[in-house]
């Protein structure tokens, strides 16, 4: 993957290691906590030991028990992540070549307006498109959470697409179009391939963006089907009102999580190398 | 002069066509009140907007309902575990004139938020016979006399001690006042290996919790926060001495000070960690308590007594949730009957024998096989039965912030006990005005 | 997940392919109709909102209740009376104190997070060994959904919990007091410089390996390397993460609200403002909150693009013109 491989003396090889040590320990411990609190019994939540002295799965049972669904929120949430990221690839991919490549009076200004709808503070975006989709019924519906989730997505892919397929040097389309190919298979064939880690990037940051997200979920849909992850999590109830099941949200975050950085991960060496194998050098 | 000019063009028609768009969806209805007192018509599938069950035992009713009302099945729509959010739904679905929630789960505190903006329907009073309910909970059912909820389930705090404790002092009695209380822990504290106890801790974080805590130690020096017609009294001296009882029990570390930072299940954990002598909490910590799985250092330690109060027994404030009926519903009357279903008696036990949670018919009170099982009946009933709601205000978010703001400030040393109660008094007064 | 790219409309093969390049708007028609689709979705979903957000926030509902005890519905044109009332008494304190507070988060977040991320990706980026460890790891904190981890980081920082224990300390992080900010900034940016570290590694990809070979033939020293190449290179993957990542944490909302709770003016920011209007059906000001919000925001965009010479479409331009320059030299050598 990367391009410079520099024969490192031995004082710069352990500098990395340690360095390397040194960033698993930061992302991973508080994740280890979360794992530890969800493989606690329920009653021993607020335990501060570093493993959990009798391991229980109750947790575990309580997030797939019959009545939650969690199976369906989780394939839910795949479908709106996955849909948001896609349509704002699609969509956000035109967007960022005619930013980074064409000419045209008036950039500054669209790219200010694009930065720009993303800048409004989602809380006040939820209640007059609330309002809309009842009134067009789209309520209790994927497009209702999907098109509100691009609000936030596609501003920063089209920003970030945009910055990866300018360092594309101008030269290699220019060829290519010199070639006689058409801008459009310039772009697939050249560019593309060459800004694979950058779409890749940008895929992943939408679709974990609209994994997380949750208030237009909760807002939008009320049958219980229809609901994504987040929203499913957020209704865990202990027995009474007052006690929070940290325990068994720890469990679902560790469910929802722990596949989603394997999907990436296996899904990230098929697309690469898929992109990179039809590229001109 | 084409690139920039049509691309603003093209933004401008947008803008121009969301702006006629919005112009047609203005403002909000004219003061419509057709279906306030008139009958509750309709009957078809409803939804019943509720916080989740674990128990399971709601999901066992509806189906029973659902068994013997084929063409009229309640389906349960689950909301977020928070109270704010269902609320904040609730609330959003009702501006949005929605049709989606047909029956609501109301905590006690919303009835007149809900009623006076509208947003559910009168109930008829003479349908339901609310004189075999506990009639606080009924109170906090109505709003100006008119019915507007039923209540399903209540609750009051409690005062749990440590029995063991207690006794190894030579105390044999629960203490009834705050002073009895403090004796009793110098008692406990002065016997070796118990100078690191805490004495007493309730909720006092700065949430919804500090706003019940608050107003027990208030009433339950004799004072109130709004009197009879509403109007605000808390500056008061039986206030002030309500306040203080908190705020000198955190200043003279008798109130531990990571106390401040408490919501029910912190100090349930701390109690049940054996940390703490008293402890002010609801009903429910009783059979987590109680657990013998290892999880509880003070299973068959403790007991629990009513809520001590200045010159004599507390009061407590009053908890529990109601069902109500969307104004925006289309079938109401199956939502009457699903509400009647739910309170009968058969119902009620049932929840109780699940959830533990307090019924609402006074009946299942004095029943001796529920009381065999649950032994706190008795004393919750006491509770409940002298307990005093929280301000039933029509801008509750508002009241129970002002609340909030006093008593934390107070509490953590950022404003004196009689400042805080004078700013509250004028912010409730404000509040209350209309 | 495949990224799928249909070819830019057929209207792309016709008249573009001139070789002049100076002329700022010959792209103009083709410009609009790859933008329209993104144009169309966002005034779906933002711009009518703020539309109407702006006309919500010059009303107020009317207050008081009728004879029978219900509120009185309607609105009453206020004008700008809910901007002005922002900056007035009471409300003016805690606003200008939730400005502070968001200030504050906003620049020591991105700190934390640059210097963080930026570390991360070089050291991914240079390492050779363990790199299927580091990637996964980097993804964690940031696919751990937000309404769990911000419920993780409560139970770390409560009373009884593990912070105080590893630290052996009493803190009590939830009550007023500077460490209630630094339990929020801990959280975010835990959660977060992973996203910069993402994008700044992507960025360091792209950069050809032979301009480093160049520079070590030139005499460069490692530290050199990293500020004249490493560094200008990767600046536009670097700022545009800024620039989002800023958005956000001028917004921020979930972490203060769910961790050390509301109306604690420590940690109050401006989004829990607007927020807590919300909830009181105040629309009228919460929108006027929300336009406030997104007025601070926009300035400070502004600011940083221009500041940070963030002139990333003007680097475009100013390729070209390096490219015919080469070109002419290279024709006229």
């Amino acid at each position: 993957m990367t391009t410079v491989q520099m024969k490192a003396p031995g004082s710069r090889r352990w500098l990395l290691n340690i360095g390397i040590a040194i960033i698993v320990i930061y992302c991973l411990v508080p994740f280890y906590w979360m794992l530890v609190s969800a493989f606690r019994r329920p009653n021993d939540a607020g335990d501060n030991s570093p493993l959990p002295s009798p391991w229980s799965l109750d947790n575990f049972s309580s997030v797939f028990g019959p009545s939650i669904g969690f199976w369906r929120s989780l394939g839910n949430s795949v479908l709106v992540a996955g849909t948001t990221t896609i349509l704002t690839l699609v969509i956000g991919t035109f967007a960022a070549y005619t930013l980074a490549r064409l000419d045209f009076r008036g950039k500054n200004l669209v790219a200010g307006i694009i930065i720009g709808t993303s800048m409004f503070p989602g809380v006040a975006l939820i209640v007059p498109l609330f309002k809309l989709f009842i009134d067009i019924q789209w309520i209790n519906t994927y497009q209702a959470m999907i098109l509100p989730s691009l609000s936030f997505a596609l501003p920063l892919a089209v920003w970030t697409l945009a910055t990866f397929f300018r360092q594309m040097p101008k030269e290699l389309e220019e060829a290519a179009m010199v070639d006689g190919l058409t801008r459009g298979q310039a772009f697939r064939q050249v560019i593309l391939p060459l800004a694979a880690p950058g779409m890749f990037t940008t895929a992943i940051i939408t679709f974990i963006a609209a994994w997380n997200e949750y208030i237009i979920a909760l807002t939008m849909v009320n049958e219980k089907d229809m609901k994504t992850a987040t929203v499913a999590i957020s209704q865990f109830t202990g027995i009474s009102g007052y006690d929070s099941p940290v325990g068994t949200k720890m469990a679902a975050g560790v469910i929802v999580t722990v596949p989603l950085v394997i999907a990436v991960l296996i899904f990230q060496r098929r697309i690469i190398a898929g992109l990179t194998a039809g590229g001109v050098k | 002069m084409t690139g920039k000019a049509s691309v603003r063009g093209a933004v401008l028609l947008a803008v121009a066509a969301v702006v006629l768009a919005g112009c047609g969806d203005s403002g909000d209805s004219s003061g419509d009140s057709s279906g306030q007192s008139a009958a509750l018509e309709g009957r078809g599938p409803i939804k019943f907007a509720t916080g989740k069950d674990t128990s399971g035992n709601m999901q066992k009713l509806v189906d029973e309902w659902n068994g013997k009302h084929p063409k009229e099945k309640v389906e349960i729509t689950e909301l977020p575990e928070a109270a704010d959010e269902q609320r904040n739904l609730m609330v959003q679905n009702a501006q949005a004139k929605s049709k989606e929630f047909s029956v609501l789960n109301l905590d006690v505190v919303w009835t007149a938020e809900f009623a006076a903006n509208q947003w559910v329907v009168k109930l008829p009073q003479d349908q339901f016979d609310l004189d075999k309910f506990l009639e606080p909970a009924v109170n906090t059912a109505k709003y100006r006399d008119n019915l507007y909820a039923v209540p399903v389930y209540s609750d009051g705090g409690l005062l749990f001690y440590r029995k063991d404790l207690l006794t190894a002092a030579g105390v044999t009695d629960a203490p009834k006042t705050w002073d009895e209380m403090k004796e009793d822990c110098a008692k406990v504290q002065a016997l070796p290996g118990n100078s690191g106890l805490g004495c007493y801790a309730g909720q006092f974080d700065k949430y919804e919790g500090l706003t019940c805590n608050f107003s027990e130690a208030v009433q339950s020096a004799g004072g109130s926060i709004l009197d009879k017609s509403g109007k605000p009294t808390v500056d008061t001296q039986e206030a002030k001495d309500g306040l203080n009882f908190l705020v000198n029990g955190v200043k003279d570390k008798e109130i531990p000070a990571a106390a401040v930072t408490y919501k029910e299940e912190d100090g349930r954990r701390a109690f049940q960690d054996g940390q703490l002598i008293f402890h002010r909490n609801w009903p429910y910590v009783y059979a987590k308590a109680q657990a013998t799985d290892g999880s509880s250092q003070v299973a068959g330690k403790f007991d629990i007594a009513p809520l001590p109060g200045k010159d004599g027994a507390g009061v407590s404030t009053l908890g529990g949730h109601n069902f109500a009926i969307s104004a925006f519903a289309e079938n109401k009357a199956t939502a009457l009957d699903f509400i009647k279903f739910f309170t009968s008696e058969e119902a009620e036990r049932s929840n109780l024998l699940a959830t533990s949670q307090a019924p609402t018919r006074t009946d299942l009170y004095d029943d001796a096989d529920l009381l065999k099982q649950f032994p706190y009946l008795a004393t919750l009933k006491e509770s409940i039965l002298t307990a005093v709601p929280r301000p039933q205000a029509v801008q509750y978010n508002d009241v129970t912030a002002a609340m909030q703001d006093a008593a934390y400030s107070a509490m953590n040393g950022q404003k004196s006990t009689d400042d805080a109660l004078k700013d509250l008094q004028s912010k409730l007064e404000q509040l209350t005005k209309e | 997940m495949t990224v799928t790219t249909a070819p830019p409309p057929t209207a792309s093969g016709a008249p573009k392919r001139s070789t002049a390049k100076s002329d700022p708007q010959k792209h103009g028609r083709l410009a609009l109709m790859l933008l329209t689709p993104t144009f169309l979705v966002l005034a779906i979903v933002v711009v009518y909102p703020l539309i109407a957000a702006l006309r919500e926030s010059l009303y107020q509902k009317k207050s008081g209740l009728d004879e029978n005890g219900f509120v009185i519905k309607g609105d009453t044109f206020v004008g700008v009376e809910n901007y002005t009332n922002i900056f007035k008494g009471e409300t003016a304190t805690r606003f200008w104190n939730a400005f502070w507070n968001t200030t504050f988060f906003t620049v020591t977040t991105l700190a934390l997070e640059i210097l963080i991320g930026v570390s991360m990706a070089l050291v991914m980026h240079h390492a050779l060994r363990g790199k299927g460890l580091v990637r996964a790891s980097i993804l964690v904190p940031w696919a751990i959904p937000t309404v769990v981890s911000a419920l993780m980081w409560q139970t770390i920082f409560q009373a009884d919990g593990v912070a105080n224990e590893v630290l052996h300390s009493q803190i009590l992080w939830t009550t007023e007091g500077f460490h209630a900010k630094i339990a929020v900034i801990i959280a975010d940016v835990w959660k977060t410089a992973p996203f910069v570290g993402l994008l700044v590694l992507a960025g360091l990809q792209v950069i050809p390996g032979d301009v480093y070979e160049a520079a070590r033939v030139d005499g460069a020293n490692a530290w050199k390397q990293f500020w004249r190449i490493t560094l200008p290179l990767v600046k536009p993957a670097l700022l545009v993460a800024i620039l989002f990542r800023g958005l956000d944490a001028l917004r921020m909302f979930d972490l203060p609200y769910v961790m050390i709770g509301q109306r604690k003016s420590s940690v109050e920011t401006l989004s829990m403002l607007a927020q807590e209007q919300t909830t009181s059906q105040r629309f009228g000001p919460a929108a006027a909150y929300a336009v406030v919000l997104f007025i601070y925001v926009a300035i400070v965009a502004y600011a940083f693009v221009k500041l940070l010479g963030a002139d990333v479409l003007g680097e475009a331009r100013t390729r070209a013109k390096e490219t015919k320059q080469r070109k002419l030299k290279a024709a006229t050598a």
